[in-house]
């Protein structure tokens, strides 16, 4: 009979230390992220109530709000959510057709050799930083191809700025929707062949459909990532300090990002008078809002996904 | 009345096995008189020298039998033998495999399924298959079983063709009041019948079958195998199954196929031993390696 | 002979038949012009790719070919031409080094916690929501973030509009996408791996150390490397927090530590404001500048690449 005690299995006290140790440094770095969000929260909430106290709501929304002049107590929000808006149907219209028939063709089509090629060359687009792509909206997209087209267009219009948008979500769209469809198991591509279906019959009929709801959850991320794209609009869309309600997209135009970065930028940061300094926050709450809400939605169609398979 | 005049119908220069009888046509017709031999259903598959290799690797070689008309055969062997890679050459389906390449020939009803012109689409709807683990469309179970025919360009008469085939698959009962739920929310075993039914849907002549149980309950699985038996009065069956009483107890002919394995270079390749009627292969193998097996002492 | 015929004319009708079935149908049209309308569409994607990189290269290649020395030494100016982005590289340089001294580990941290440690509750299904929410909070807003807290709040410690207080707000920004792609390479490492180390008596750190990490790291640092590539092409951020955009009138060296406090610009800023001037000889300016930025971001990318890809090949 051996002399085994309860202490003898007790183990190696110096180990177990170490192992508490960075239990806890861990787990207050998975904390931190909620503390980050906390912040984000209190830092727009701060002083957008102090906006949204003060406000004359008659310069914010109604028939009186004509555009958004903050530095003259012009507050009219939906000049700006109506201008992101508009960019962001040009962008979609743009991205949503490419960025779809991409992933369709890299997944279901694209031997091998040209996928090593054609994949990395998508995700150097994704790479490209919004200066870039705003500039060259700005100087290349506007002159050659908008006022190619309608020729009597300023340079700094809404449309340029929505196809450089476009052009920067190409690769969001290609590779949610790509994840989407290599998500769906190949035994139902081979029941659809098994029944003498055609290539183009089963991705139509079969893949498309069994991948919705990543494809929607795509849809809807390039959606957030549109309506927050900031120096894309700054560059190319003009109208600095201030516009008039505006939904055409030949005219230049502010979206609610362009427009918090214009309060921002200048010399001296944030100047004006009255809530022109607040004004900053409460647009960044409302598209904070908006953003949040989409990414929520998405999250659940992306939840769907997995569920299914 | 010469035998050899007969030889577009009956291969005659491939034994099946000693102790048995050369096969006949019933000739009854022609000659008017009684004939005493059996009546052979006509052959469907005719296999010569077939061979599949995954890139240089070989999976199954020299691959020689008959598939007749009306009757269920069945593959059986240890696994990795190359009994599904043999099956799917029946109806191309290794076409979807890139490093996939066929030698020897497969005919159906004559015709060389893999001259460069013959369409694989064209083949897949005369051959279908029901494949290991069900696999319905996340569908409807109406739309599961109308696809075939939809693809296939039919518009009309959908609800009847879904209904024939559902009854064909002996399903209809338990989905008739909820067509239009989803196929998912179906168990195991009704799932793998909707498989059934939906490739029967197709109206084809063959329907190929990958070890169509190995995933279901054994209740469920002899519901299938006895839907196999009435299947086989309408279509040709061909069934890969791991399970050798299955083979036992559903199909007429047996092909058991083994594994050799290369001493030097550790390639296994998949080999047809023995093709026989089932019974005979079961109470009086031929080959000692199918008695070995048989009796349980590899496998 | 005449009674065998019937026979035989029957048998060859059927192989007929179906030769003629399964060999008669016209070629797949509707199929091939789907797949070549996809790859049209790969093709245009690329089309933009290569219009946009070569349109740059023919703007501002000019600038770096004959004067790029001074480009690469010079100050902020207002005339084109005179211009350099050495102040617009240091701080993009020490927004690097905040990302990754600051988000890296810290994300590293996060996300080995939440796949090694954290029990499946409410409160870790909650923190999975929120990073990936925060993954798409646009980056303007984390500007705002940056400003309040780094420029404001923690200001006597920054700075105030430093370049500290940049990269920390980007450090914040780039966090969940570390998280995220740290928690995905993790999620790969096969349980048998963790299983040998609890089998030999292994606590579950010294299982993350020796088998979860090395397992991981080729995917971890390709995650973090993109980040960092991601980081220093971000703007907005820049903008709120306080970068400058017109003229800068010191000009420390890169690795001068004892400027930090002060105001600064970076790459991204630099393009903006450019890209803002009126004069037309700015354009070549800007395309320099963002050429120079182009270079720094896509060898980030294409080292994350390589080293994903040498490091699958080994395993």
């Amino acid at each position: 009979m051996s002399n085994l005690t309860v202490d003898d299995l007790r183990g190696d006290a110096g180990r177990q230390r170490t192992e508490k140790v960075v239990h806890v440094v861990l787990w207050l770095a998975g904390i931190f992220s909620v503390l980050i969000s906390a912040a984000i929260v209190l830092s727009l909430f701060r002083e957008a109530w102090t906006f949204v106290s003060q406000v004359d709501w008659s310069t914010v929304i109604g028939p009186d709000a004509e555009g958004w002049f903050p530095r003259r107590g012009q507050y009219g929000v939906m000049t700006l959510i109506v201008g992101s808006l508009v960019v962001t149907v040009i962008a979609m219209v743009i991205a949503v057709p490419t960025g779809l028939a991409t992933a369709i063709y890299l997944s279901e089509y694209a031997p091998p050799k040209v996928r090593r090629v054609l994949k990395p060359a998508i995700e150097v687009l994704a790479g490209i930083p919004s200066v870039v792509i705003g500039f060259f909206a700005l100087t290349f997209i506007a002159p050659e191809i908008i006022q190619n087209v309608w020729s009597a267009s300023p340079q700094q219009t809404l449309m340029a700025a929505g196809v450089g948008v476009g052009v920067m979500i190409i690769p969001i769209v290609a590779s949610i929707s790509e994840d989407a469809m290599a998500s769906v198991p190949n035994a139902l591509r081979e029941a659809s062949y098994g029944m003498g279906a055609r290539k183009i019959t089963t991705v139509v009929r079969v893949v498309l459909p069994a991948a919705v709801s990543g494809l929607i959850a795509a849809l809807i991320i390039a959606v957030s990532r549109a309506m927050g794209e900031t120096m894309v609009v700054f560059i190319a869309a003009g109208s600095a300090g201030g516009s008039l309600f505006n939904t055409n997209p030949l005219e230049p135009g502010l979206t609610m990002t362009a427009a918090m970065a214009s309060l921002a930028a200048g010399t001296d940061a944030v100047v004006g008078e009255g809530l022109t300094f607040q004004s900053l926050f409460f647009v960044g709450l409302v598209l904070f809002t908006i953003t949040m809400t989409l990414n929520l939605i998405a999250d659940r169609f992306v939840r769907r996904v997995r569920q299914k398979y | 009345m010469s035998d050899s005049d007969l030889t577009a119908t009956i291969n005659v220069t491939r034994p099946i096995t000693a102790g048995r009888m050369l096969p006949m046509t019933d000739t009854s017709a022609l000659t008017g008189a009684e004939t005493t031999e059996p009546t052979e259903h006509p052959v469907v598959f005719d296999v010569d020298d077939l061979s599949v290799y995954y890139g240089s690797h070989l999976a199954v070689r020299n691959v020689d039998m008959q598939i007749r008309q009306h009757e269920i055969t069945a593959f059986i062997g240890p696994s990795g033998c190359g009994k599904t890679t043999a099956l799917r050459c029946f109806n191309r389906m290794n076409d979807l495999i890139e490093i996939a390449r066929v030698e020897g020939k497969v005919r159906y009803h004559g015709v060389d399924l893999y001259d460069p012109k013959v369409n694989p689409v064209e083949v897949r709807r005369r051959i279908g298959m029901v494949f290991q683990k069900p696999n319905p469309f996340p569908k409807s179970i109406y739309d599961n079983v109308a696809y075939g025919p939809r693809i296939a360009g039919q518009k009309k008469g959908l609800d009847d063709v879904v209904e024939q085939s559902l009854r064909r698959a002996a399903i209809w009962d338990e989905v008739k009041d909820r067509l239009k739920s989803s196929a998912l929310g179906l168990s195991g075993g009704q799932q793998q019948r909707l498989c059934i039914a939906r490739a029967v849907a197709c109206n084809p002549e063959v329907i190929l079958m990958d070890e169509p149980c190995s995933a279901l309950d054994p209740i469920a699985t002899t519901r299938i195998e006895d839907l196999m038996k009435e299947l086989a009065s309408d279509y040709t069956i061909v069934i890969v199954t791991h399970n050798m009483q299955q083979a036992a107890r559903v199909s007429d002919r047996t092909a058991f196929f083994v594994t050799e394995v290369n001493e030097t270079s550790d390639n296994r390749t998949g080999l047809l031993v023995e093709f026989d009627y089932t019974d005979k292969m079961f109470s009086n193998p031929s080959d000692e390696r199918t008695e070995n097996y048989i009796t349980g002492r590899f496998g | 002979m005449a009674l065998t015929t019937p026979l035989k004319v029957a048998q060859t009708t059927t192989r007929d038949r179906v030769h003629k079935e399964l060999t008669g149908t016209s070629r797949d049209w509707s199929g091939l012009a789907f797949k070549y309308g996809l790859l049209g569409a790969v093709l245009f994607a690329l089309l933009i790719l290569v219009v946009l990189i070569g349109s740059q290269i023919a703007l501002g290649g000019s600038v770096l070919t004959t004067r790029f020395g001074d480009f690469i030494t010079g100050t902020l100016q207002s005339i084109p031409g005179t211009s350099g982005i050495h102040q617009g590289l240091r701080g993009t340089f020490w927004i690097g080094v905040f990302t990754v001294t600051f988000a890296f580990p810290l994300g590293i941290a996060a996300a080995i916690y939440l796949e090694e440690y954290a029990p499946r509750s409410r409160l870790t299904n909650f923190i999975d929501i929120n990073i990936r929410n925060l993954a798409g909070v646009p980056s303007i807003v984390y500007g705002i973030l940056g400003f309040t807290i780094f420029v404001e709040a923690l200001g006597g410690t920054t700075g105030g509009r430093s370049v500290i207080a940049a990269g920390l707000t980007l450090a914040v920004l780039v966090l969940p996408i570390v998280i995220i792609t740290a928690a995905e390479a993790i999620r790969a490492v096969p349980d048998g791996l963790r299983e040998g180390g609890y089998g030999v008596g292994a606590n579950r750190w010294e299982v993350v150390r020796t088998q979860v990490l090395p397992y991981a790291a080729p995917g971890i640092l390709t995650g973090t490397v993109l980040s960092l590539a991601r980081a220093l092409g971000e703007a907005a951020p820049l903008i709120l927090v306080g970068a400058v955009t017109n003229r800068l009138g010191s000009n420390p060296a890169v690795l001068d530590v004892s400027s930090l406090q002060e105001r600064f610009t970076a790459m991204p800023m630099v393009i903006s404001s450019w890209a803002g001037m009126p004069q037309e000889g700015f354009r070549k300016d800007t395309a320099a500048a963002i050429i120079v930025l182009l270079v720094i971001v896509l060898i980030a990318n294409a080292a994350a690449v390589l080293l994903r890809n040498k490091f699958e090949k080994k395993r």
